[in-house]
C-alpha cells in the first residue's frame, strides 16, 4: 500500500459542547479498504466530514493529500473535493434535476463537463440507472438514489471514496449490489471509507476484499478484531 | 486588465449549466425586474430635470446678465432730450456694446398681457425703455448710475442682478438636486437587489450546499447569481427607460413664458445619459449581486 491520501492525527472534534472525541488518528493508504463503525451517534458522520473538509478538527491535524486541511481555504477545499468522491448520509441532490445532470455536476462545477459526456452514460449503465436517467432525484427509489450517489462520486475519477451509511435504506440485494461496486473501484486503485453500521454488510465484504473494521465508540477509535 | 475583464467576459458569455443549477426564483426575478425598471424610469426623469433646470439656469445667468434696462421718466418737454443724453451716456460707457430705445410698437407689445391690445400708448405718461447690451465683463453698474444721476434725472437703471442672482442659485440647486436624486435611486437599486439576491441565496442554502459537495468554487456558485440577477436589472432598466422616453417625446418640447421654463427632452450629447441608465443599473446589479453573494457564501460556509 502506498502513501497515507487522508490522515488523522489527535484529532478531536466538538459541536460546542463537549467533545465528540479526542486524541483520534486514523490513515487512509492509497488503495486501501475501511469500514468505521459504531453505535448511531458516535460520531462517525462527523469523522467523514472531517476527512473530506467539511468540518475543521477542533485540535490536532488533518492531512487530505499530504496538506493540512486547516490552512486551506475554500478553493483549496473546493479542489480537494473533487479528489474525493462523496456519498452523502442523505445523497444530497438537486432535485430539479435530472440524475443524469447531477451525476454530471461534479464535471460541470470543475469546468470539465466535455471530457465525460460519453462517461455518465456507461456510469449509469454501471449502476443500473440508464433507464432512470431522465428522471430527477425525488422519482427514485432509495436504492436508485444510493446507486446515483455513488455515480456522482465517481465520475471525478476520484482517489478516495468516502460514503456514509450507503446501505441505510435499502434492502439485502440492493445493500449487495453497492458493495460490489465499491469493491470494484477499489480493486481500481481507490481508497474507500464506507461508514455504516449493518455489521451484516462488513462480514459479507470480509470474504471479497482486503479490509480493515475501524470501530468508533466513547471518543476512541479501535481495530476491530476477528469477532466481529 | 485582461485577468480583470476575465470575470465579465465569463459572465456575459453564461454558463447556462451554472445557471440551470440554481433552480429558478420567479418571485425575486420578477421583483428585480420590476425594481430595476421603476428605478430606471425615475431615473430618466431625473436626468431629464436635472438638464431642464441646468439648461434654464444657464440660460437664466447667460442673458439676464447680458441684458439691463434704463427706465427714462421725464416731463412732457424733456424726453426726447432726456433720452438723446442717456443713449449718449450709455453708448459711450466702456462695457456696453449697444443701447437701443425700445419703440412704441414693442412697448406696446410688452403691455398688451396687461392691458390687452390697441392701447393707445402715446397718449399715456409711459416710461421710455432702453434695451441694454452689454459686452466683456460688463459695465461697473455704480459707475454708470452717478453719470446718469448727473446727466439724466428721470433715468433708473434696472441691472436685472437684484433678482437674477437667487433665481439662478435655485436652479443651480435644482439641478444638484436633480443628481442627488439620481445618486439615491442607484443606492436605492442597489440596495434592493441586494436583499432580493440575499434571498435568492438563502432560499438556495441547499443547492449551494450541493455544489459544494460536490466541489464547486464559489466563483462558480456565484456566478450563477450574478448573472441572473444583471441579466435581470439590464432588461428590467432597458423596460423602464424605453418607457420614461416614450413618455418624455409625448410631453410638449415649447419653452414656456420665454425660456422660463424649457422643455424636457434632452439635446445632443445629453442623449447618451438615458441610455446608459440600464448599463449602469447592470453594473450596480452586478456589484450588488456579488457582493451579497460572496458575502453570504463566506458565512454558509
Ligand atoms: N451540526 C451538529 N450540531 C450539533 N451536534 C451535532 C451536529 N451534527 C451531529 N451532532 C451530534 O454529534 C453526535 C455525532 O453525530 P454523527 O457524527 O452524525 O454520529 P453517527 O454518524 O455516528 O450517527 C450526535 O450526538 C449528534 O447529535
Ligand atoms: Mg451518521
Amino acid at each position: 500500500m502506498g502513501a497515507s491520501v487522508i490522515e488523522l492525527e489527535n484529532v478531536a472534534y466538538s459541536y460546542g459542547g463537549t467533545e465528540l472525541f479526542s486524541n483520534l488518528s486514523l490513515s487512509l493508504p492509497q488503495g486501501s479498504f475501511h469500514f468505521l463503525t459504531g453505535p448511531s451517534g458516535a460520531g462517525k458522520t462527523t469523522l467523514l466530514k472531517l476527512c473530506y473538509g467539511e468540518l475543521h478538527a477542533t485540535r490536532g491535524e488533518v492531512r487530505l493529500f499530504d496538506k493540512p486541511a486547516q490552512q486551506m481555504d475554500r478553493d483549496a477545499v473546493a479542489s480537494v473535493r473533487r479528489r474525493i468522491g462523496v456519498v452523502h448520509q442523505d445523497c444530497q441532490f438537486l432535485d430539479h434535476l435530472t440524475v443524469t445532470e447531477n451525476v454530471a455536476l461534479p464535471l460541470k462545477v470543475a469546468g470539465r463537463e466535455s471530457e465525460g459526456e460519453g462517461d455518465i452514460g456507461d456510469l449509469l449503465a454501471w449502476v443500473g440507472l440508464s433507464r432512470q436517467s431522465q428522471q430527477t432525484p425525488p422519482q427514485l427509489s432509495g436504492g436508485e438514489r444510493q446507486r446515483a450517489a455513488l455515480a456522482r462520486a465517481v465520475i471525478m475519477s476520484p482517489d478516495v471514496i468516502i460514503a456514509d451509511e450507503p446501505t441505510g435504506n435499502v434492502d439485502w440485494d440492493m445493500s449487495q449490489r453497492l458493495l460490489s461496486l465499491l469493491i470494484e473501484l477499489n480493486r481500481m486503485g481507490k481508497a474507500v471509507l464506507i461508514a455504516t453500521h449493518d455489521l451484516n454488510l462488513i462480514r459479507a465484504a470480509k470474504s471479497q476484499v482486503s479490509s480493515r473494521v475501524l470501530r468508533l465508540k466513547g471518543g476512541q477509535i479501535q481495530q476491530a478484531g476477528a469477532d466481529l | 486588465m485582461i485577468d480583470r475583464l476575465r470575470p465579465v467576459l465569463a459572465l456575459i458569455k453564461g454558463d447556462p449549466q451554472a445557471d440551470r443549477a440554481v433552480p429558478p426564483t420567479g418571485f425575486t426575478a420578477r421583483l428585480t425586474v420590476f425594481t430595476a425598471g421603476a428605478m430606471a424610469f425615475l431615473a430618466v426623469f431625473a436626468l431629464a430635470l436635472s438638464f431642464a433646470t441646468g439648461r434654464v439656469a444657464d440660460r437664466w445667468a447667460e442673458e439676464l446678465a447680458r441684458t439691463s434696462t434704463l427706465r427714462i421718466s421725464a416731463p412732457e418737454g424733456q424726453a426726447a432730450a432726456q433720452l438723446a443724453t442717456a443713449i449718449t451716456v450709455l453708448e459711450t460707457t466702456p462695457g456696453i456694446a449697444e443701447a437701443r430705445a425700445l419703440t412704441a410698437d414693442e412697448q406696446r407689445a410688452l403691455l398688451e398681457p396687461w392691458f390687452g391690445p390697441d392701447l393707445p400708448i402715446e397718449t399715456l405718461p409711459i416710461p421710455q425703455l432702453i434695451e441694454i447690451i452689454e459686452e466683456g465683463e460688463g459695465y461697473d453698474t455704480t459707475g454708470l448710475r452717478a453719470r446718469l444721476q448727473a446727466e439724466v434725472p428721470g433715468a433708473v437703471l434696472d441691472d436685472h442682478t437684484r433678482w437674477r442672482a437667487p433665481l439662478v442659485d435655485a436652479a443651480e440647486r435644482l439641478r444638484a438636486l436633480g443628481w442627488l436624486v439620481l445618486l439615491l435611486i442607484g443606492a436605492a437599486t442597489a440596495a434592493m437587489i441586494t436583499l432580493a439576491a440575499q434571498s435568492a441565496l438563502s432560499a438556495n442554502a441547499q443547492v449551494i450546499r450541493v455544489m459544494r459537495l460536490v466541489g464547486a468554487k464559489d466563483t462558480y456558485i456565484a456566478r450563477a447569481f450574478v448573472r441572473r440577477f444583471t441579466v435581470r436589472a439590464l432588461i428590467g432598466a432597458a423596460m423602464g427607460v424605453f418607457a420614461a422616453l416614450a413618455l418624455v417625446l409625448l410631453m410638449p418640447d415649447s419653452e414656456v413664458a420665454g425660456g422660463f421654463l424649457t422643455g424636457l427632452r434632452f439635446r445632443g450629447v445629453e442623449w447618451i445619459w438615458p441610455l446608459l441608465v440600464p448599463l449602469l443599473a447592470a453594473i450596480v446589479a452586478f456589484a450588488a449581486t456579488r457582493h451579497a453573494a460572496f458575502r453570504t457564501l463566506r458565512e454558509q460556509s
